[in-house]
Formats: structure tokens, sequence, C-alpha cells
């Protein structure tokens, strides 16, 4: 009598409302499952690939050079090679990169123009890494005369990488209100004035992040550089921060993995794995600073 | 005080003007260099193929309709693409099978089923899931996938179209959870809120209006997956095995057409006939991506527009 009647009660779950909310939970489960799917194979993958690597991961591997047929000794000649690619493809891509986006995102007022160079920078980043070799080798070892070289191929990796910058400078310009110009404006500035005061400033974490980025992407490209001005082998003097002059070829790190896992014979399977551990690190690296970059510009934002 | 410079005042404004005008030349003089980049590239790479259609010994059908690649025999030459363009769709193919399903889920889950630090921590791993270059892959389906196949199938050899389909699979999904999720992102609020307003679930929410709803940018991130996965060189050079035929099964060998490049270009020689066919399969590689990443925008724009 004083208990309500079950069927009284308004906030009892229906037969279709529990009916709904099993297959909620289930959903859930599976796509958590599928989430999982994606992440595992990578941590076991990594696990593997360091205790793999283990036996062979010592200091002299960064600092001396393959010795005995690349079969013992270091990375020396690789890491140098890698930093003189990535340095110098960084010092012509960015320039060009940070201006084509302050074009496209300033500049372009017609439509149509904004939207071929937009198509352009998407198929660009879409070429294959292979085709990016291929004009390479058609454009800057051929076409230039550049021969082989330290010089040919970072060419050849700033094309490639030229994207990367394009599109991460062009967000952060677009995430700076438009009021903050609009007062500069009216002050008096001129359009680059505007830019360098106001607009840059404020997009430089932005365009900082995406030359991280393209460090990362260049960091690790093996198909344009095999074609335009690695090397299997080079001797240098292991500790020689300048061992390579520009219109000569050089090693990498990632040609470097490639030759040691397929083409020299009776390698310990210790060497190109942790061959593999220093670039993965290298490349790692890059990528956790660009997202703290990121993080701590996203807490210090001021609007 | 008055700022002070070494310069006289009209001497300094004419300056000013004149860096000005400099560097504004240079800004949109670059804002054209990704248009300039892509002619180039198209140029340069048809100037190397193109002498090649024109000699006696090439017929584009035996190009296009022939598996018979045969570019340094003694008897007789033969340039047969057929075999790398089924290599290149095969391993793909069996890529996308896995990718697509894994990473719509993987996405939906990301963007409506997780909040707050979780969704943060995974959306990094996936950003440094996609960081991992591509030689790296490549020494993976080598080394560690090649021996879980050995074990898991009957597979003579472990570097085959089953290593390869997975490799990239692991390399695409990345492309497609992240466009995938920003797809959803980009449905409006309002939408969300009408269903949820008339009691929907997440799960009746995310099927019935987000995917309806984010259909061309999904359909956009499964085309960009797949332009990545048919460019990828390195890692389908090393996990699939690099034998030109057409495959039976999926544990027999293939060879892509990015593979084939990077593993003969080496050795033919500037200017030959076999150099010149190998830019050839560049052309067609740059018109397949072409065409599949023209058609991933035109649907994100008319995703857009329809709204």
């Amino acid at each position: 009598m004083n208990k309500p009647a079950e069927s009284t009660n308004p906030f009892r779950e229906t037969e279709a409302g529990a009916r709904q909310r099993r297959l909620e939970s289930r959903v859930r489960l599976a796509l958590a499952g599928l989430t999982l799917l994606l992440i595992l194979p990578l941590v076991a993958i990594l696990v593997h690939l360091g205790v793999e690597a283990w036996p062979a991961l010592r200091w002299s591997l960064l600092v001396e050079s393959p010795r005995n047929g690349m079969r013992d000794g270091g990375l020396w000649p690789a890491f140098v090679g890698t930093l003189y690619l990535v340095g110098l493809s960084l010092v012509v891509a960015t320039p060009v990169g940070v201006a084509a986006a302050v074009y496209l995102h300033e500049y372009a007022r017609d439509s149509w123009v904004n939207r071929i160079i937009q198509m352009a920078v998407i198929n660009l980043a879409g070429v294959p890494s292979i085709v990016h070799a291929l004009f390479g080798l058609g454009a800057f070892v051929y076409g230039a005369r550049l021969g082989y070289s330290v010089l040919a191929a970072s060419l050849t990796l700033a094309v490639m990488t030229l994207p990367v910058i394009i599109t991460s400078t062009r967000e952060s310009l677009a995430a700076v209100p438009a009021s903050f110009r609009e007062a500069c404006w009216n002050v008096g500035a001129t359009r680059w004035q505007t830019l360098r005061a106001v607009v840059l400033p404020n997009a430089l974490p932005g365009i900082l992040t995406g030359v991280i980025l393209q460090v990362s992407r260049a960091a690790g490209e093996t198909a344009p550089i095999l074609f335009t001005g690695a090397v299997f082998f080079k001797s240098v003097t292991p500790g020689d921060l300048f061992a390579y002059r520009l219109d000569e070829q050089c090693m990498a790190l990632a040609m470097h993995l490639y030759t040691l896992s397929t083409q020299v014979p009776g390698v310990r399977p210790a060497l190109p794995a942790a061959t593999a551990v220093v670039l993965l690190g290298v490349v790692l690296l890059v990528n956790a600073a660009a997202i703290l970059v990121r993080s701590r510009t996203r807490s210090h934002r001021r609007w | 005080m008055k700022p002070r410079s070494l310069l006289p005042s009209r001497w300094r404004s004419r300056w000013i003007r004149c860096s000005e005008t400099l560097i504004e030349a240079w800004i949109r003089i670059s804002g054209f260099s990704s248009v300039f980049l892509v002619l180039a590239i198209l140029f340069f790479i048809f100037r190397e193929a193109f002498p090649v259609l024109s000699r006696p010994g090439f017929s584009l059908t035996e190009f296009l309709g022939s598996v018979e690649w045969y570019p340094t025999s003694a008897q007789r030459v033969r340039y047969g693409a057929l075999g790398l363009l089924v290599g290149t769709a095969s391993v793909t193919g069996v890529s996308l099978l896995i990718s697509v399903p894994a990473g719509l889920g993987a996405a939906i889950f990301l963007s409506e089923f997780c909040t707050g630090r979780t969704r943060e921590t995974l959306k990094v791993v996936i950003e440094l899931l996609a960081a991992i270059p591509s030689v790296v892959w490549g020494f993976i389906g080598l080394t560690v996938m090649s021996q879980v196949l050995r074990w898991a199938t009957p597979a003579a050899v472990g570097v085959n179209l089953l290593n390869g389909a997975l490799i990239l699979s692991l390399m695409s999904l990345p492309v497609i959870v992240s466009l995938t999720e920003d797809a959803l992102r980009s449905v409006p609020d309002a939408h969300r809120e009408a269903a949820e307003a008339l009691g929907a679930t997440r799960w009746q929410l995310t099927w019935r209006v987000l995917l309806p709803g984010a259909r061309h940018g999904i359909l956009a991130a499964v085309l960009l997956g797949t332009g990545r996965a048919v460019g990828e060189t390195m890692a389908v050079l090393m996990a699939t095995g690099n034998a030109v035929n057409l495959p039976t099964s999926l544990l027999d060998p293939v060879r892509t057409l990015t593979a084939n490049i990077a593993a003969e270009l080496g050795e033919a020689p500037a200017g030959s006939e076999h150099y010149r066919v190998l830019f050839l399969t560049g052309v067609l590689l740059f018109g397949i991506t072409l065409v599949i990443n023209l058609l991933a925008e035109w649907l994100v724009r008319g995703g857009r527009k329809g709204r």
C-alpha cells in the first residue's frame, strides 16, 4: 500500500532502454578493443626491437665509424650525414614554406588562386616519396648538374617536406584572431608591419611545431635520398662534426638501416636493431618536442 | 624622447618601403612555390620518361597489359608493368581491408566514447605512430613480422603480400584515424544536440547522425590512407618479397610499382631504356596518387558545401 507499484516509478528502466544500454556497452567495448588492437602491436614491436638491440646499444655505437665491412663499429658518419641533410633541407624549406603560408593566408584574396595553391599543396604532400626521388634525380642531380651530393639530396628532401611547413604555419596563422590584425591596421601599420609585429610573433609556436615536424619527417626518409646523395659507406673521422662537403655524397641513418638489413650479409641481428632504435629515438624525441611546444602554447594562450 | 635613427628620415622611410617591397615580393613568389613545384615534378619525370615512348622496341600496350618484366634479359628485353600494378593494387587492397575498419573504430572511440586524459594520451600515441619512419616499418616487416608469419601461417618465406599489407595497414592507420576524427568533429553541434535531446544513446547518435553526416570526410580519409599506401616505398620494398608475379594467395611474394623503382633505379644507367621505363612507372604512380588526392579534396569540399 505505501510502497509504490513498480509500474508507476517513472525512473524505472524500460525493456527497450535496457537493451539499448547493453548494446551501448558492447559497442564501447568493441571499439576500445579495436583501439587497443592498434596500439598493442606497436608496443610489442617496440619492446621487441629494444630487447633485440640491447647488446649493441653502447655509447661507442654513436661515436665510432663502421668497421669490418659495416659488421662492427658505430654510426657516427650516418648520424652526421643525417644532421647535414636535415639541417640543409630545413634552411631551404623554412623560408619558402613560411612565406608560402603567409601568402596563402594573409595575401591571396582571389578564391580561385587560393584554391589552386591549396590543391598544389595537397598534391605535393601526396606525391609518393619515390617519385620525389625521381624528380630529385632528374632535376637536381642531372638537370642542375649537382651530381650525387649532399646538396641534391637535401634539396629533394626540402621539396618533399615543404607541405608540412606550409600546412602547420597556415593553421597557426588562422588561429591568430582577425581583430588583432584589424587593430594594427587601424593605427596605420602596413600589411608587412602588421605581420611582423603582431601576426608572426603570435603564430610563432605553431610555425615552430611545423618546422620540428619537418625535421622528423626529413630525418626518417630513405627513398628520396637513395638515388640523390646517400651512399652505402663513407669513411670519416669519428667525432668530426664537419665531415662532409656539400658536393660529395654522405651516409644517413635511415639509409644505413636499409643497407644493414638488406645488403650486408652476416651482420649480427643486434646491429640493425640498434640502428633502428637510434633512428626511432631521434624521430620520436623530435616529435615529442613538437607536442611539448604545442601543449605549452595551448596553456599559455592569452586570448 | 623621439626614436633616433642613423639615417636621415627621408632615407629611412625609403629604405623601409624598399625592404617591404622586397619582402612582399618574396612572399608572393613563395606563395606559388607549391604550384611551381608540382609542375616541375611533372615536367622532370616526363622529360626523362618521354623518349622511351618512341623507341621501336617499346609498346605502351605491352607496358600496361603484360606481366613479363625482364628489363635486363639477354635475349629479349620486356617491360610489362601489369604485375607491378597488380602488386600495388593487391597490397593496398588487403591493407585497406584491415586499416579501414580498425581506423574507423578507433576514430569513433576517440571522438565519441572517451574523454579527457585517455583521449589526449591516445591522440599522442597515434601521432607518434604516424612519425615512425617507413624504413623502420620495413625493418620490422623484415625481421619481426616475417617471423610471426612463418610461425602462424604455412608460408615458406615470411616476406610476402600479407606481411606488406599488415605493415602498410599499420602505417596508414594514423592517417585514417586522425582524418576521420576531424570529419566526425566537424559535424555541427546542433545535429549532435538534436539527437541527444531526442534521447539517442551514444551509439545511435554515432550510427544515425555522425557517420552519415561525416561520410564525405570519412571517404576522403580512406582515400588519403589509400594514397599513402600506394606511395609507400621502403616498407613494401623490404616486406613484400619483391618477386614480380600475379599473386594467387595472400602468402605469395609480390612487387609494387614503388618498390620496383627503388630496387632497380640504382642499376639502370642514366638515359638507358630501362632508366626511362622506370621514370614511366613514376609517371604512372604520380597519376594514380594525383587522382586519389584530387578526389579526396573534391569530396571534402563537396561535404563542406553541402552543409
